[in-house]
């Protein structure tokens, strides 16, 4: 398909410096010096297996403060087992197995003697199927981190309204507070979600296909309040909707598995990899010639 | 016939329910299978109530069979036989609950009176008329032993239950394993256990404490079992985004997993109250039984109400059998309560 150099070359690390000198050219939203927050979170060959079956092999990704990632790619290539990887819930699938590092502030979230909730803490996610606690009132819900992680914070109400506030839910739900999580719309209740990972102030954000259950408008809400959010924290949004990594990330990377383990074929900033891909896999796919 | 005048006002119909001819047809299918059930029992030498509902079933299920075959043809009729089944199902299980229950109320009421609720019998003797002496002995005995074998079985039930779900430790299956056979455990096996396991080597006498600890035994496989059904359907979508906001998985489980299973694990409660309630066997083993009020667990027989019915119907008078079903409506009365309350305090709040 592709002569063996070239995508050779693709697999290699991509270094911070490596990155930022594509990045400078046709980035989507990148304001000049951004680079200057630094990497938010470092994957290095990063390879996964689930019992014998290696799933992932050899990933190396940096990813940005301030920016948003966008992994794209077919079902099955591994984008999700990546990000779980992120934020130690890989460990979670029994016979989950895993090689390489994650560094988060230049420290390997998988060092021997890491406090795992701590990494969690920092590194929040936001799931495929929104998943409110049903026990609890929206209000407890977006407050359920801080009981969670007992962590104690001044005014409860101010944070409440922040969080509802960054993930644009505030105004529809600020006269009922005390429903239940399960009582809002399947959109809402994904922005619940959201808000939920953000009162605990997380230095990145995991999403995991989060609009992939949603009616269009809800989609549309949810990448406003990803664009907003983008600003102050690393996003990692794993997505099917080829137009939704144009519109909302500053940088793709996309995935593929030809049968073996997932791995990364290409990445760079958005409008490059949808304008100009540098590997014929990644023009087919973001040209919906496949996948 | 297409055209629709637009003026007229549509009324709400419902065109899928059974016309008039139709539910003649019904009502003929029905007098029928009646007639052919009278007569074959006239006829032939199958007698009783038994063959009349039994013959009854076949010839209405057959002509409604063929009557539905003709006029909807063969999948429709399958359709109408396989209902008739179900029906009749649903009839066969539930009749005898309504039966236990009318007939409990006719024999029982008699023998219901204000003074039985705070009288106990150590004045008074089974074969005495009715209105002397009452059963609150039994009243406070079974309430207290429940209670405390509820606040025995209750966490140990749940941390089982919880071992099994959210651990999934190396001896889960071996665990689950004994639940399961211990829940099929004979009641008087408990009461045995107690009396040569704790009576005769440590306390030598009855109590209500041991009474407790053999409804324990009963209750606790109970309650982990169903436990443990209700905690397998929380979505593990639950219990990774607790975890994923940075909690322990011990906190994750506390104030996320079991309070999204909080009305199920209420039921699982009730269910284990309703397993040893009515339970005799054991309770005369170890709890001894006794004719008046014993308020304390710790020290000397102790009545219940299902002994106080099995003691009552044993004198065999008149006077002591309408005690006796006063004594059984007395118990149905309090677990329908209890059953009735726990679920509408888990349905209130939860979800």
């Amino acid at each position: 398909m592709t002569n063996p150099e070239e995508s050779e070359k693709d697999m290699d690390t991509v270094t911070p410096s490596s990155l930022a000198s594509v990045a400078s050219g046709t980035g989507k939203k990148r304001s000049p010096g951004t680079e200057a927050l630094g990497v938010g979170l470092e994957a290095r060959g990063i390879h996964a297996w689930f019992e014998q079956k290696h799933v992932l092999s050899d990933i190396s990704l940096d990813f940005w403060s301030g920016t948003v990632t966008a992994l794209i790619g077919p079902s099955g290539c591994g984008k999700s087992t990546f990000i779980r990887t992120l934020n130690r819930m890989h460990e979670f699938i029994p016979g989950a197995a895993m090689a390489g590092q994650v560094l988060l502030d230049g420290k390997d979230i998988y060092e021997s003697g890491t406090d795992v909730t701590k990494i969690r803490l920092k590194v929040g996610m936001v799931f495929q199927k929104p998943n409110p606690f049903p026990s609890m009132t929206i209000a407890e819900n977006v407050l359920a981190g801080l009981k969670l992680a007992q962590l104690k914070v001044e005014n409860k109400d101010d944070l409440l309204e922040e969080c509802l506030e960054r993930a644009g839910l505030w105004s529809e739900v600020k006269d009922r507070l005390s429903a239940y999580g399960g009582s809002l719309s399947g959109g809402q209740q994904q922005r619940l979600c959201i808000a939920r990972s953000l009162a605990v102030r997380p230095q990145v954000l995991l999403m995991d296909e989060p609009c992939s259950a949603l009616d269009p408008g809800s989609t549309l809400r949810i990448e406003e309040t990803i664009s907003q959010l983008s600003s102050t924290m690393t996003i990692i949004i794993v997505t099917h909707n080829m137009q939704q990594a144009a519109r909302v990330s500053d940088y793709t990377a996309f995935f593929l598995s030809d049968g073996g383990p997932g791995q990364m074929v290409e990445v760079g900033p958005t409008g490059e990899i949808f304008s100009r891909p540098k590997d014929k896999r990644t023009e087919n796919y973001v040209t919906g010639r496949f996948g | 016939m297409t055209t629709v005048q637009s003026a007229v006002v549509v009324k709400p119909t419902r065109p899928w329910l059974a016309k008039p001819s139709q539910r003649l047809q019904s009502v003929g299918v029905f007098l029928l299978a009646l007639a052919i059930s009278y007569g074959v029992v006239a006829v032939t030498p199958m007698k009783g109530k038994l063959a009349y509902a039994a013959i009854f079933f076949i010839a209405f299920t057959a002509l409604d069979y063929l009557l539905s075959y003709f006029t909807l043809g063969k999948s429709a009729a399958k359709d109408v036989v396989a209902r008739g089944f179900i029906v009749s199902g649903m009839v066969i299980v539930t009749a005898p609950i309504l039966s236990i229950l009318v007939t409990v109320l006719l024999r029982g009421y008699k023998g219901i009176h204000a003074s039985m609720f705070t009288t106990d019998m150590r004045a008074s003797s089974m074969n005495d008329p009715v209105a002397s002496g009452g059963l609150m002995h039994a009243l406070i005995g079974t309430f207290l032993m429940v209670a405390i074998a509820l606040i025995i079985s209750v966490p140990l039930g749940i941390l089982t239950a919880l071992y099994l779900t959210e651990i999934r430790g190396r001896f889960t299956k071996p665990i689950a394993f004994l639940v399961q056979a211990m829940s099929g455990v004979p009641s008087i096996v408990a009461g045995l256990f107690i009396l040569s396991a704790l009576i005769y080597t440590v306390a030598h006498a009855y109590s209500g404490i041991m009474g407790s600890l053999a409804l324990s035994i009963l209750m606790i496989p109970t309650i982990a079992r169903t436990s443990e059904e209700v905690l397998l359907l929380i979505p593990p979508d639950l219990r990774e985004a607790g975890v994923a906001l940075g909690g322990t998985q011990w906190r994750t489980v506390a104030l996320v997993v079991v309070p999204a299973a909080r009305s199920g694990l209420v039921t699982a409660m009730i269910l284990g109250i309703a397993r040893v309630a009515g339970e005799t066997a054991p309770l005369l083993l170890v709890a001894g039984g006794s004719d008046q009020n014993n308020l304390n667990p710790f020290h000397g027989p102790m009545a219940s109400l299902p002994y106080y019915v099995w003691k009552a119907y044993s004198f065999g008078s008149i006077e002591s059998v309408r005690r006796a079903w006063a004594g059984i409506l007395v118990l149905l009365v309090i677990v329908l309560v209890l059953f009735t309350a726990a679920r509408f305090l888990s349905a209130r709040k939860g979800k």
